[in-house]
């Protein structure tokens, strides 16, 4: 009996080849390296020099594998064959496809290119697909950032020219208290869990504000567990206890924001609530020195918080002032506030002087010069090490901008943006509004739009709304029902072309949105609109045209598929004009590249996107000869020049490969990538690492790289003067008028100063019938619907069970193992419960979109995520219960249309035991077939 | 834990033979020739039988021999080897009473002691499992051997001392039935000490690891019913003891009454057996929340 | 042999903080996908796209729930668990193919899968529920401490710990040798009152886990900013003032 026990120190060997790329298990873009063995992907680490990741990886990275042999990728390109939803498709070749595709499309682009809507997900491309879709000239193009976390961004791009997000990110190193509001998870998904690691092991303090305690929240010193939506109140109550006390940083506030501008204060003047400014536009603040009206930025200016002004009779107040009386009132007093919260005033006062403290005393001090915008010298830098980071629990609610501000405003009360210890921007941010573009929607048949689809708008001017006021873009961004959409409101794009509000549309095309399941509101009636024919027998909308990389449900809803490789055979580039992968310390983009080949006919869709732009003859996709001008997506990358010498990727530019930023193609661009592990990074000098907004070192080193083409220093907005030029209107000053019905809404919700407002939702139902509130949390280890195809993620999670807090439990008499009904104003779910303590007790939970439709992700019908999983999606409407005025009002935030997913109100009730989960819809067939019975991974490398 | 029916089978056959070839080794009933084959081969059957049974649950049976070679530490190996010793030296013992009408009561005592240690490290595979504490006691290894040597006696046909000996053995198990239901609050794990979260608070788990089954939960989460093993208990008492005890005392001494006790018995066994695997708690439940 | 080393030169293990465990999930997947390629046979997941999946994994992370006494706030704990290495493993002295053993190098517990007949006593003898039978393969798979890393001359240097180590996203896991008290590891357990498991069940581990520190003290503080002023007014007043000082 001979046993051969392992080696002492065996030291087998690894794999054959590694090579390097990025992560597309999420957004999050980590650095990979992929070992190969005979061809075959082996074992998937994190890249240990990635900016991003630092060599750790998360769950759903390691699975990557699992991803990559999905029984449920799509193989080649497929037209429909039965009905919508039946999933009966039939494989066609990529001609035939394309061909299809341009029959649909080129008559549209020369009759009526607003016909064409397309609408991408989370992909990182976004500079490319809407450059495609401006040279087609539709106006009907965004991405998914309305359904997302557009409050998160645009508050952040408004206040302060970045936002947390993958916009900034708190100074890690060396911040002491770290308050984090509303997230599960987020997009930057291991640099929070590395940086909160770094945290714990300096036994630095962790604040979580959350009404569930699990994950960051669990691991959080102190737990808030606050009642959802309130998080605008309980700011504003905690500054209503800093301005009290006098803890604020006036030196911080009268340098770097808008505090000591002058606002017109007199209510009958018609510029009441703008600031003055001199003949140039400057605003004016009262300078100390002189005690006189000054242009803010001028040399050796500093304003005067305190001041007061008249000109022409017209009394003026610093917007200091304003806000300091807003927020002094006795209606932010932590009493006032704390039930409403599920929070009792103590710990608001205890939160507010923890802040406090740890920003005054605890101030750090670096000895590192540097030069403010107006020349001043300065010999150190001063931390105020308190850093906050937000997400969607506090903006996807319909009061989600003004909250988001309301947080963004404490943080520059506080002196801690862009200090040591505090929150710090990542290029291509900061960023003011003012910098990015206005939104565009001037249509010309047969030509390409007059500008970029989305911007962040200034003022009623910018509005994207015909002279009668119909909204010129499908979503009806850009409106007065949401005129600060700056990301579009893809939640919004499949119910007004089905009800033909604004108007009809011929094609749908989207990419990567499961937009049939997980990311629409209403699901069962999204996909009722997808299928609905009109009297002639056409479907309402008419065509649709879907690129997915797997059978996902919305698949079974198009015509056209266009399916996508998995992210390890494909190029990608993380741009710089997009969201790139930078640090608060460096610029830093990266690329994806094939590191193994496609064994089905499929096409990354962006090369397919190439390949329809060359065919249908798209300006900027084809030579004067009329030929293709980029081969593939990967020639694009290299090639295309979006600014003379800037494109997609910053690195190794020019010919001899050194320029950073700028400089003309490089043919050897992506071997350098590759060369040097898929990324590139280029650091930001000591010098001008913090204060970047005000800061000439930074805007110096910024311009070289081509991030902008001048200086553009600027000052944060407190007080936020678009917004008042809205409420303006809407008090009846100018020439372009709200429609009636929205003059309220307008007038009330968009404060220049944030206030609080219960959400829509709330206010419209009673809270006798529908006492709770219901929310979704991301699982960690799963991304949305991707996940459950997985053989190893899906095994962690595919049940999700509704967690009840104990006070309902024990109201209702569950016991585990029971099933529930939850009914909304909208509908009702039959679901599987589970018992919760830690959660805030007027809380229902659940793991966002485990529940998976029968016949899709090639997963068997009977699979749990069918039977036992639910999606929360059915409870919930992009449209308000009615309101009794005859219109349908958008369950979104006024002011950016942010989809409004956590406003959900509910009941709970007891139900008879065991599966399935309601409602029940009927399956879709596979045209993938079923994944084999068992896998076995590993076995071809014993 | 699992009430597999190979381990089941395994432990109540093997036991019962063992038994039997005890009563057999010490010249009981005193047999030769066919009579004597008749019991050693109901003996060698079940014994081996049950030995075969056992290896049903093996995930890589191919390996099963490798299981000799552990017997200075291992309880299972050691069973292994004693029972295939126990068989070895009663057979010289068996072939001299059939063939050669014999009785070589040394080599028959040491075969009957053989088969009580065989059936003895048979329960200490359980015993010394500190992770199962209704095990965990000496009650374990004392039902194992007075259900072979009752059930032995049964077979052997030594109708009283049988009788006594299967009433002992009831009495026995109530016994352990009352003393084991203390015994996994006794042993102190909790989920407290478990997760080593005690200091803080009651603990409860809230999601487990996966949200299907694994192989620890299949094989020691096994949860059943108060009522059922209540019913259960009952049955298998009156079966086990109660009943082939009464035919035994109080029916005409013949081999259908013996068979009928031995059946009722085996009823009884394979009832108690399967309680003695469906009540046993690992103390892994304490992680699963059980 | 399934006798264990009396005593062992190192005593390589894992410490596992549950102060910073986000629960994740990352080690536990980083685990499988390791070691389902290397040492020994693939971690199998039978009715994998079906209605019972259900695989082999070396490491699984539970959350748990832990109320205090005194009717304090619930706290979430997320907790990975896998095999301790136990100094005194029961696993390995009760298995009868001696393919279970613990090395008297570096303390790991191994299974030799040649050896293996799948009887699945050392899983019943684990209190801690680190051992599962492939159902596949029909062996036993526990936890290696990644032997096939820690000491590979294929892997960079800084490469040679555990996957899980070196994915865990924030550094909830750490390697080392708990033999030697001068360890990193060591001194983190002496430092953070690290503990063990079930002690009760003499299994001394080897790993040891790393208490959640103290949470929400702040309730009963009772700190409070004193206010400079009441009214708006006495607020200008104060402002003033404060101006002048900068
Ligand atoms: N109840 C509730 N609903 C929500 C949310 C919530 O919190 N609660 N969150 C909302 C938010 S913020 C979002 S962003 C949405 C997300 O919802 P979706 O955008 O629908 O997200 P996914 O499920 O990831 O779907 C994306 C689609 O992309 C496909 N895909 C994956 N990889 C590739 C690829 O490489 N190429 C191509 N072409 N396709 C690919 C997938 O198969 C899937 O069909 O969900 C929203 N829905
Ligand atoms: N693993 C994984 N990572 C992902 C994704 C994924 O699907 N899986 N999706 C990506 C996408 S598209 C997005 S948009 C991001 C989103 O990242 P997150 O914002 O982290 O996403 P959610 O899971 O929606 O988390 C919302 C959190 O807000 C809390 N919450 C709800 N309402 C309130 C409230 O009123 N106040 C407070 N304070 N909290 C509240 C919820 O309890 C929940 O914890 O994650 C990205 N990263
Ligand atoms: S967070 Fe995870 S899934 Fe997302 S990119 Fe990074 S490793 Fe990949
Ligand atoms: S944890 Fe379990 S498997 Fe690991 S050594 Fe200890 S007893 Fe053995
Ligand atoms: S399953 Fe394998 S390792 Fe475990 S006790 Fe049995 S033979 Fe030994
Ligand atoms: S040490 Fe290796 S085998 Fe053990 S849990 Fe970690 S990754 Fe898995
Ligand atoms: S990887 Fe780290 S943080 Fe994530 S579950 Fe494992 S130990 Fe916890
Ligand atoms: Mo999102």
């Amino acid at each position: 009996m001979t046993s051969t026990k392992v080696a002492a120190r065996p030291s087998p060997k690894v794999s054959d080849e590694v090579r390097q790329t990025t992560c597309y298990m999420c957004a999050c873009r980590c650095g990979i390296n992929v070992h190969l063995q005979d061809g075959k992907v082996k074992y998937i680490e994190g890249n240990r020099n990635h900016p991003v990741n630092q060599g750790v990886l998360c769950a759903k990275g390691s699975a990557g594998i699992m991803q990559h042999y999905s029984p449920a990728r799509l193989r080649a390109p497929m037209k429909r064959v039965g009905p919508r939803g039946s999933g009966e498709f039939q494989e066609i070749s990529w001609d035939e496809a394309y061909e299809i595709a341009v029959s649909w499309l080129k008559p549209l682009r020369e009759k009526s290119p607003e016909k064409l809507a397309f609408f991408t997900g989370r992909d990182q491309s976004q500079s490319f697909t809407s450059w495609w879709a401006q040279a087609f000239g539709t106006p009907n193009y965004a991405a998914h950032g309305g359904f997302c976390s557009v409050n998160m961004a645009a508050a952040g791009i408004y206040t302060m020219g970045g936002a947390f997000w993958e916009f900034g990110q708190p100074d890690w190193e060396r911040t002491k208290l770290f308050m984090i509001f509303g997230v599960a998870e987020d997009h930057d998904s291991n640099p929070i869990k590395i940086g909160l690691g770094k945290l714990k092991a300096r036994g630095a303090k962790v604040i979580g504000v959350n009404p569930i305690r699990s994950g960051y929240n669990a691991v959080a010193d102190e737990w808030i567990g606050i009642t959802p939506g309130t998080d605008g109140l309980f700011i504003l109550s905690i500054i209503h206890e800093l301005l009290r006390a006098g803890k604020v940083d006036l030196d911080y506030l009268a340098r770097y924001t808008n505090a000591g501008f002058l606002v017109n204060d007199d209510r009958d003047s018609p510029d009441y609530g703008l600031f003055l400014r001199d003949a140039d536009g400057k605003a004016l603040v009262i300078d100390r020195a002189t005690g006189k009206p000054a242009p803010y930025d001028a040399r050796g200016v500093k304003p005067d918080l305190a001041a007061t002004h008249e000109e022409g009779g017209t009394p003026y107040r610093t917007a200091f002032q304003l806000l300091a009386e807003a927020y002094l009132d006795e209606r932010y007093a932590p009493e006032a506030v704390a039930e409403r919260c599920g929070l009792s005033p103590e710990r608001i006062r205890w939160v507010a002087a923890e802040l406090a403290r740890v920003a005054f005393e605890e101030e750090i001090v670096l000895d590192r010069p540097w030069t403010d915008w107006k020349g001043e010298k300065h010999d150190r830098m001063i931390g105020r090490p308190v850093s906050f980071h937000a997400m969607r629990g506090i903006s996807a609610h319909s009061n989600g901008f003004q909250t988001a501000r309301a947080l963004h405003i404490l943080q520059i009360l506080l002196g801690s943006v862009e200090v040591p210890g505090g929150f710090r921007f990542k290029p291509p941010y900061p960023k003011p509004p003012e910098a990015h573009p206005r939104p565009h929607a001037g249509v010309t048949p047969g030509k390409p739009l007059d500008g970029p689809h989305l911007g962040y708008p200034m003022g009623p001017e910018d509005l994207l709304v015909d002279e009668d006021g119909t909204p010129k873009r499908i979503d009806k961004a850009f409106t007065w029902e949401n005129p600060f959409s700056a990301h579009g409101l893809m939640h919004m794009v499949i119910s007004n072309a089905h009800a033909g509000d604004p108007y009809r549309i011929d094609t749908l095309f989207m990419y990567m949105a499961n937009m049939a399941w997980n990311s629409s509101m209403n699901t069962a009636e999204v996909i009722r609109m997808l299928t609905d024919k009109d009297d002639s027998g056409e479907y309402v909308i008419p065509r649709i045209i879907y690129s997915d990389a797997y059978s996902s449900e919305m698949v079974a809803y198009a015509d056209l598929i266009l399916p996508d490789t998995t992210y390890l055979e494909r190029h990608d580039c993380i741009s710089l004009l997009d969201r790139p992968i930078c640090e608060a310390d460096a610029a830093a983009d990266a690329i994806r590249w094939p590191v193994v080949e496609p064994d089905r006919d499929v096409k990354g869709f962006q090369s397919a996107l190439i390949d329809l732009g060359a065919r249908l003859g798209l300006p900027g996709f084809v030579n004067e000869d009329g030929s293709q001008k980029y081969a593939d997506y990967a020639d694009y990358i290299v090639n295309h020049e979006r600014r003379p010498g800037v494109g997609p990727l910053a690195g190794w530019r020019g010919k001899d490969g050194k320029g950073e930023g700028r400089g003309e193609p490089n043919p050897e661009q992506l071997q350098r990538y590759i060369e040097n592990g898929g990324f590139w990074i280029s650091h930001i000098p000591e010098e001008a690492q913090f204060y970047k907004p005000w800061n000439q070192a930074y805007q110096e080193w910024a311009v070289a790289r081509g991030l902008f083409d001048a200086p553009a220093p600027y000052v944060f907005n407190l007080y936020l003067e678009p917004l008042r030029k809205l409420q303006r209107a809407a008090e009846g000053v100018g020439e372009i008028q709200p429609p009636e019905h929205l003059r309220e809404q307008v007038k009330s919700a968009m404060t220049p100063l944030p206030h609080w407002y219960p959400p829509f939702e709330q206010e419209l139902v009673s809270e006798d019938e529908f006492p709770l509130h219901a929310l979704t949390q991301r699982p960690m280890h799963m991304y949305h619907s991707w996940g459950s195809q997985n053989a190893w993620l899906r095994q962690i999670t595919n049940v999700n069970k509704l967690f009840v807090p104990r006070k309902v439990w024990e109201e209702n008499g569950f016991e585990e193992g029971d099933w529930a009904y939850v009914t909304s104003p909208h509908g009702r779910i039959k679901v599987p419960v589970a018992r919760m303590d830690a959660v805030n007790d007027k809380t229902l939970w659940t793991w966002n979109a485990i529940g998976k439709k029968r016949g899709a992700w090639a997963l068997d019908e009977e699979a749990p995520e069918n039977t036992k999983g639910f999606l929360l999606n059915h409870l919930i409407n992009e449209l308000l219960p009615p309101r009794g005025d005859g219109r349908r009002w958008s369950n979104s935030d006024p002011i950016t249309g942010q989809a409004a997913w956590f406003d959900l109100r509910v009941r709970i009730e007891k139900a008879p035991p065991g599966p399935p989960s309601e409602p029940v819809l009927p399956a879709q067939k596979s045209p993938v077939g079923r994944g084999p019975k068992n896998v076995a991974y590993g076995e071809d490398f014993k | 834990m699992h009430p597999a029916p190979s381990v089941i089978f395994f432990t109540a056959f093997s036991g019962l033979g063992f038994g039997l070839l005890a009563w057999l080794g010490i010249g009981l009933p005193d047999v030769t020739g066919r009579p004597a084959f008749g019991y050693y081969f109901i003996g060698y059957a079940l014994a081996v039988g049950g030995l075969l049974a056992s290896t049903f649950h093996l995930g890589n049976p191919k390996n099963a021999v490798k299981a000799f070679s552990q017997w200075r530490s291992s309880w299972l190996s050691r069973e292994a080897v004693l029972s295939v010793i126990t068989l070895l030296v009663i057979a010289p013992y068996a072939i001299g009473r059939i063939f050669l009408g014999t009785d070589w009561a040394l080599l028959g005592l040491a075969g009957a002691a053989l088969a009580l240690i065989t059936v003895f490290s048979t329960s200490m595979i359980y015993t010394q499992l500190k992770t199962v504490p209704r095990w965990n006691t000496p009650a374990t290894p004392v039902l194992f051997q007075l259900y072979a040597i009752g059930g032995g006696a049964l077979l052997a046909g030594q109708g009283a001392v049988a009788a006594l000996l299967l009433l002992v053995l009831g009495a026995a198990q109530l016994l352990a039935w009352q003393k084991g239901d203390r015994r996994f609050a006794e042993a102190g794990s909790t989920a407290e000490s478990a997760t080593g979260l005690g200091r803080i608070g009651k603990v409860r788990l809230l999601e487990p690891p996966h949200s299907g089954r694994n192989y620890l939960m299949k094989e020691m989460v096994h949860v059943i019913g108060r009522k059922h093993a209540q019913k259960l208990r009952i049955i298998s008492l009156l079966f086990a003891s109660l009943l082939p005890a009464g035919i035994l005392l109080f029916l005409p001494a013949s081999y259908a009454t013996v068979l009928l006790a031995v059946v009722v018995h085996v009823i009884g066994l394979l009832t108690a057996r399967w309680l003695f695997f469906a009540e046993a708690e690992h103390v892994v439940r304490l992680y699963y929340g059980k | 042999m399934t006798t264990l080393p009396a005593k062992t030169e190192k005593k390589l293990g894992l410490v596992i903080d549950l102060d910073t465990c986000v629960g994740c999930h990352a080690c536990v997947i980083n685990c499988k996908e390791w070691n389902t390629s290397n040492y020994g046979a693939p971690l199998s997941d039978v009715d994998a796209y079906g209605p019972e999946p259900e695989g082999t994994f070396l490491n699984r992370v539970h959350a748990f729930e832990v109320t205090p006494e005194d009717g304090g706030c619930a706290q979430t704990v997320h907790f990975p668990k896998s095999c301790l290495h136990c100094e005194d493993a029961p696993c390995v002295t009760v298995c009868p193919t001696g393919a279970s053993y613990k090395r008297t190098e570096d303390g790991i517990v191994l299974v030799n899968e040649n050896d293996c007949m799948g009887c699945g006593l050392c899983a019943w003898a684990c209190p801690y529920g680190a051992r599962e039978l492939d159902q596949l393969a029909g062996v036993m798979k526990k936890c290696t401490l990644c032997i096939d890393r820690i000491y590979n001359e294929n892997l960079p240097e800084e490469d040679r710990v555990p996957a899980c180590v070196r994915t865990c996203p924030a550094g909830a896991r750490h390697f080392g040798d708990l033999g030697d008290p001068d360890s990193e590891v060591s001194k983190l357990v002496a430092e953070r009152g690290g503990i063990d498991l079930m002690p009760e069940q003499g299994t001394r581990p080897v790993n040891k886990y790393l208490p959640p520190r103290p949470r929400d003290s702040a309730a009963a503080s009772g700190a409070r900013l004193e206010p400079v002023a009441e009214e708006p007014k006495g607020f200008l007043a104060w402002l003033d003032k404060a101006l002048e000082a900068i």
